[in-house]
């Protein structure tokens, strides 16, 4: 049995690690990819002691810290966590590959994932049309008409990269925009946009490829079908935390809900960073919660030992 | 036998650079194709492996889409 299990290698999950070998805990470190959401961050200009750095790469810098203790912390890569469960003395986890791993306490840092539209056609043409990566598939819908789902900073940026490279770009947002002014004057001097705002999306339609919307007035409830060969939604980020939603409290918007010490309401239980609710998610405020979360769980084992 | 490896990228997309970054870390050899710019392998992509996400990774006649480590290495037999 380890001493703990920090479930996620993000900025939270890899810092809680570093801080655990340096109270030499006996640690697992399981996780589906090394870097989380810091990964898909181009340029992080906030992080102290980088002026300016690319996510990847400062991931790839947090992964060398680690490897620095290869006798304490083990790492677990390409496994998803799918269960946590209680047993006798601590907590059991199982990952997809079937798999189960034991320790006296456990760290979440699962992180958020993009949210998804659930509409029907949305799951089938996913890399057909449909995609969650702006920055990724941008270039790929060149001279083509999209549309970009979602009215906050991230769906702005998104329009704000496509108007310039698509034919024309649709903004479909349920709410009034709620991005920063400065992105929605950007984003509205461009003649090739058609904004729809208070408009729900119904279905994604397409055979092998996405080749339409079906989009409804909220108010009127009268619909429209927009021709477009690209979705890009952008609705924003939920909490990975389905893995124990049956262990400990979640807030409304399904975070887990810790105090200041990273405690949530099962004793040996700790969660960190942007799963949790603690207000504001940066990778600098991660990394804090991280470690942190490692130092209380070292002073829960030294009181479950005593 | 060593598979032919092609890659279609964008310059912004970090999934890609984390695949070329594993490709290069395993000594894998590929051929890169930056789909931003260059239009014919774009059309490509989208008609003969009917992708519209980077990074599509293809061997010979098998496709991979997106950044997927654990199905990386079974394609490559690592």
């Amino acid at each position: 049995m380890y001493e703990l299990i920090i479930i996620g290698g993000g900025p939270a999950g890899m810092t809680a690690a570093v801080y655990a070998a340096r109270k030499k805990l006996n640690t697992l470190l399981l996780s589906y990819d090394i870097g989380g959401q810091g990964l898909t961050t181009w340029l992080v200009e906030n992080y102290m002691g980088y002026q300016f750095i690319e996510g990847r790469e400062l991931m790839q810098k947090f992964d060398e810290q680690v490897k620095q203790f290869p006798t304490d912390v083990k790492v677990e890569v390409s496994r998803r966590a799918e269960r946590l469960s209680r047993v006798d003395g601590g907590f059991e986890v199982r990952a997809d590959s079937g798999e189960t791993y034991q320790a006296k306490a456990v760290i979440l840092a699962t992180g958020k994932r993009p949210r998804q539209l659930n509409v029907p056609g949305e799951k089938e043409l996913l890399g057909r049309g449909v995609t969650y990566c702006a920055i990724c598939d941008g270039p790929l819908f060149a001279d083509v008409k999209v549309a970009v789902i979602g009215g906050g900073n991230s769906a702005l940026e998104a329009v704000d990269d496509m108007v310039k490279i698509a034919d024309h770009v649709y903004l479909v947002s349920l709410t009034p925009l709620t991005g920063d002014q400065i992105l929605i004057d950007k984003a509205k001097s461009a003649n090739n946009l058609t904004i729809f705002l208070e408009y729900e999306v119904l279905e994604i339609n397409g055979e092998s490829r996405v080749e339409g919307i079906k989009i409804r007035d909220l108010q009127s409830k009268q619909e429209k079908e927009l021709d477009v060969g690209g979705v890009f939604v952008e609705i924003g980020l939920i909490p990975n935390s389905d893995l124990v939603k049956e262990l400990v409290t979640l807030n409304r918007l399904a975070e887990v809900e810790v105090n200041c010490g990273n405690e949530t309401g099962a004793p040996g239980f700790f969660a960190a960073g942007d799963v949790t609710s603690v207000p504001d998610k940066q990778i600098v405020i991660a990394a804090g919660e991280g470690a942190k979360a490692a130092l209380q769980a070292h002073r829960y084992l030294q009181r479950l030992s005593k | 036998m060593a598979r032919e490896v092609k890659i279609y990228t964008t310059p912004t997309c970090p999934y890609c650079k984390m695949a070329k970054k594993f490709l290069d870390d395993n000594g894998v050899k590929y051929q890169e194709l930056d789909i931003g710019k260059d239009k014919t392998a774009r059309e490509e992509m989208k008609t003969k492996y009917n992708s519209l996400t980077v990074p599509t990774i293809c061997f010979d006649s098998e496709v991979l889409v997106g950044f997927n480590e654990a199905e990386l290495r079974k394609k490559l037999g690592l």
